[in-house]
């Protein structure tokens, strides 16, 4: 089961984009994207994983017996950072629009453009 | 355009798009067996070369302390940017009064306070030995500080985390990033190289400028997720 994690990736991009496309809930939406990004994290943690290594860290280990890669765990901390922050960006967004509006239905907002 | 015509479209692009993705990771290593060069050489030189045992930190905060400082910026912009809409638009009216009802909740949530900021300063601090570091710890003092909140009022948040204050640490966390890039440029070697003295391995503060980087990034997370706390707490609070 080799492929599972890299399944687990897929999965969770596509559940996520379908949750997007069709969400009728700019705050469901915010979810949906967050479910998206968790794919990006699987997937970068499971490029780097090196079968039997342990993590990264030698505090009393020594350097000689390896371990997982580090650099794509760095990644995945800096893609955590971006995603809790842009989140948090659009939810504001999203009161603003709740204030303009009165509704957050996509389809309600678009209606009320035209 | 209807719900019925984009789910069609969703479905074509959609199905297209994870042909390609699928295509895209069968071009991957297998699960297990990656051999990428550069981690593997950081895993075995950064010991030595940088006195540090977590070699994430060391890449987070010196081998790619660049990228870091992006994403310091990143995280500071989009903070500033939830404060700018929401302060924006908030009218200084009436509060409402929160009490908190349960004596359990009030009770442990109060006991814990404490001890999560404890376990969030240590994360933070110890961030060159172990897992952890300024991003995660600095969520981790966040979190016991908006946990006032949860548990006792939100005046006693307010408190805790005055308007000033907290705007004063964000940008000095971001501040303090680029002054000590900055610093290597004064002492003649390229911006963010590692100038400081390396200290003793397996100490709090071996590393050189990766522990001075990681606190500043300690203070800057505090900072800006008690920020964003506030500013949504703020918004239901008015």
């Amino acid at each position: 089961m080799s492929f599972l994690p890299y399944a687990l990736a897929a999965w969770l991009f596509f559940v996520g984009l379908y949750g997007v496309v069709t969400s009728r809930h700019l705050v469901h939406l915010v979810v949906c994207l967050g479910v998206m990004q968790s794919s990006t994290y699987v997937l970068l943690l499971a490029i780097g994983y090196r079968t039997g290594k342990k993590a990264p860290i030698f505090l009393g280990v020594s350097p000689k017996v390896g371990a997982v890669d580090p650099v794509v765990q760095a990644l995945t901390l800096t893609d955590v950072v971006v995603s809790v922050t842009t989140a948090s960006l659009i939810l504001a967004l999203v009161i603003d629009i709740w204030k303009r509006s009165g509704t957050l239905d996509p389809d309600e907002l678009r209606k009320e453009e035209t | 355009m209807s719900r019925n015509t984009r789910l069609a479209l969703f479905a074509c692009s959609g199905a297209t798009l994870a042909a390609l993705f699928v295509w895209g990771l069968t071009g991957l290593p297998a699960f297990g067996g990656f051999q990428g060069e550069y981690g593997q050489i950081l895993n075995r030189v950064t010991g030595q070369e940088r006195h540090v045992t977590n070699v994430v930190a060391a890449i987070v905060f010196d081998y790619r302390g660049f990228d870091t400082l992006g994403e310091e910026f990143i995280l500071f912009a989009a903070v500033m940017g939830v404060a700018l809409l929401l302060r924006e638009a908030r009218g200084e009216g009436e509060r409402r009064v929160d009490i908190v009802r349960s004596d359990f909740v009030r009770a442990v949530g109060l006991a814990s306070v404490g001890p999560v900021v404890l376990v969030g300063l240590f994360t933070i601090a110890h961030g060159v030995l172990t897992p952890g570091g300024g991003f995660q710890g600095g969520v981790a003092t966040a979190s016991g500080l908006v946990l006032l909140w949860a548990a006792g009022r939100y005046r006693a948040y307010r408190r805790a985390s005055p308007h000033a204050l907290v705007d004063f640490a964000e940008w000095t966390g971001a501040g303090a990033y680029a002054a000590v890039g900055i610093a290597a440029l004064v002492a003649g070697s390229a911006y963010l190289t590692n100038i400081v003295g390396l200290g003793v391995t397996g100490t709090l503060a071996a590393g050189g400028t990766i522990a001075i980087l990681n606190l500043a990034a300690g203070l800057e997370v505090t900072a800006a997720v008690v920020l964003l706390c506030h500013e949504f707490l703020e918004e239901l609070m008015s």
